[in-house]
């Protein structure tokens, strides 16, 4: 598999720098080399937050951000509003988002494809708060199949233990499961 | 974090020292956070808590505090590590040059950050450089596993008897500091044989042999002659950080030199690069080669002492070097590693050109394409043949 370059979108609080990283351990789980950092600023919640993802057969050397993405992460609905938001993103690339809304026509006009799934319901209903980062990457491991759902679970407990594990290994399950694949 | 592990682990940078420091297991910490080096301290005084070591943990209230209290572990007779950054760097100033005049073998981790002003917390090598003449070693790493392996490697050459002197290792900010990836980790009973215990001399908590230490030593004291045993421990290091890599090495598997060398045999245009960089530069010259263009890469790894005939060696058959800095030296000819690389080559015959490049002060990004840009402008001076300016060229500069 080519390297794959995934660029993740958040508020403080939702869990997108911890998403970025939990999706680098399921790419370690099957053997992956990877990278995940997020782009640091003046971190407080409510915020809009970036973090970055690369997973590739060969050894990454590149230390760069990532700029032209293969896939977008979009945990927060309202970032759609953010101009800047789909720069970059490859003319093939997907986008994996939470939003409780249909969409007829695609968010954005570079966007030809997108998994969307109303994650923050799931999250409420399996961990009884807004935090869907597990939810949208167990999305990702379905819409890409760029690494399994085992792989994806498996990276979770990399992060999280206890009760905290369980309920988030429902909800990427629910992610995996209940997402919705468009193209336009 | 699990005690052993067969194959790589996927951490950030300072995890991977964090978990460094923890199968060193110091007798004294002595630490004050600062971005982006928070973590390691943080990571460490949860292990202390947790009593996952045995270390005195000494929170203080600066890092000048933080240096003045590692001093006067060190001079009491403990092993002792601390970690800074940038500013925190900034304010250990004075008691840095103390501390390796003392010959205390401190090992300071430094997660490289940028000094301030305008106020800027991402990473370049602003900080360790203005401390490159302080006395310590310097060790730079260009990822997760050397930030790891230099950690470990850096107490045993403070400590060797050739040496005595304190030594930083540093690895890049956010880049290395904040990012996830892959490190492979020693079991702790390798790293207690490879480390060995700690040899105190003349310590001070010995009551049964008093010393002093720091005296003021005046106008017809030995102020002088010190300074040059200094210099002459910085002289034996080299040998010694050599020795002490090629051990590791028989653990590890992984070497490590005073420098590195990348596709330099029969390179005739060359970069020279410090930290994270040298990842991305290496990218850039493997796509070079495949068009037939001769460039070639060093990345540095020991800054102090300064192995300049190693560098002279190194790239006596190069035609045009372009060195990168990711600090500035304001008012002078370039960035200080140009200084020093071009200083190495002078003695060189035929002398190869030396051209400053000044890059990702503040954490600016630098792509390929800005890597490419300079091999290019090497590339160029090289197919020249005639003498290129040596002002500063600097790499992703907004032109408004």
């Amino acid at each position: 598999m080519a390297a794959k370059e995934i660029r993740f979108h958040g508020r403080g609080g939702q869990g997108a720098v911890l998403a970025a990283r939990m999706l680098a351990s399921a790419a370690a789980a099957e053997g992956k080399h990877v990278a995940s950092f997020p782009m640091y600023g003046f971190e407080r919640r409510g915020m809009p937050v970036v973090a970055f993802t690369r997973f590739s057969d060969e050894p990454i050397r590149e230390k760069t951000q990532i700029y032209t993405p293969d896939c977008l992460v979009v945990i927060d609905p309202t970032l759609l509003n953010i101009k800047t938001l789909f720069d970059g993103l490859k003319p093939d690339g997907i986008l994996i988002l939470n939003s409780p809304k249909e969409f007829p026509e695609p968010p954005h006009p570079s966007v030809k494809r997108a998994a969307i799934i109303n994650a923050t319901q799931v999250a409420l209903c399996e961990i009884g708060r807004d935090i869907p980062n597990t939810c949208l990457i167990g999305s990702l491991a379905r819409a890409t199949g760029w690494v399994s759902l085992e792989s994806v679970l498996k990276g979770l407990a990399d992060h999280l233990d206890g009760d905290l594990l369980k309920k988030n290994i429902r909800n990427a399950e629910r992610g995996y499961e209940e997402v919705q694949v468009i193209s336009w | 974090m699990a005690e052993t592990h067969a194959g790589p682990i996927a951490v950030t940078g300072n995890e991977a020292v964090a978990e460094a420091m923890r199968q060193i297991n110091p007798d004294v910490v002595c630490a004050y956070p600062i971005t982006p080096q928070t973590e390691v301290v943080q990571l460490y005084a949860q292990m202390v808590a947790d009593g996952a070591v045995d270390t005195e943990f000494v929170t203080v209230e600066s890092e000048h505090s933080a240096m003045s209290a590692a001093i006067g572990a060190a001079a009491g007779g403990a092993r002792t590590m601390t970690a800074t950054s940038s500013q925190g760097f900034a304010l250990m100033w004075e008691l840095l040059y103390v501390a390796a005049s003392y010959r205390l073998p401190i090992v300071m981790t430094t997660v490289n950050r940028a000094l301030s002003g305008p106020i800027n917390i991402h990473c370049d090598h602003s900080d360790t450089m203005g401390g490159r003449d302080s006395g310590w070693l310097q060790i730079y790493g260009e990822n997760h596993q050397q930030a790891y392996d230099n950690c470990l490697q850096s107490v045993r050459i403070a400590e060797h008897m050739d040496v005595r002197t304190p030594v930083m290792h540093m690895y890049d900010g956010y880049v290395i500091s904040g990012a996830i990836g892959p490190l492979v980790i020693l079991q702790d009973e390798k790293v207690r044989d490879f480390i060995g215990p700690f040899k105190a001399i003349n310590p001070m908590l010995d009551v049964e042999h008093p010393v002093t230490v720091g005296p003021f030593d005046g106008l017809h004291g030995w102020y002088f002659e010190h300074k040059v045993a200094q210099n002459r421990a910085m002289d034996r290091s080299f040998k010694v950080i050599q020795d002490v890599a090629d051990e590791f090495a028989e653990i590890t598997g992984r070497h490590y030199g005073l420098l590195e060398p990348y596709r330099l045999d029969d390179a005739e245009i060359a970069i020279v690069v410090i930290g994270s960089t040298a990842g991305t530069t290496r990218m850039v010259v493997d796509k070079l080669r495949a068009r037939g263009v001769k460039a070639g890469m060093v990345r540095v790894r020991v800054f102090r002492p300064f192995p300049h005939e190693a560098y002279a060696k190194a790239l006596e058959h190069v035609k045009v070097v372009g060195v990168m800095d990711r600090a500035d030296s304001f008012g002078a000819q370039g960035g200080p590693l140009f200084l020093e690389i071009r200083a190495a080559l002078y003695d060189s015959d035929p002398r190869p050109q030396v051209l400053p490049f000044v890059y990702g002060l503040g954490g600016r990004d630098i792509f390929p394409d800005n890597i490419e840009q300079a091999f290019a402008v090497l590339e160029e001076t090289a197919r020249s043949g005639k003498r290129a300016t040596s002002e500063r060229r600097y790499l992703n500069l907004r032109k408004d």
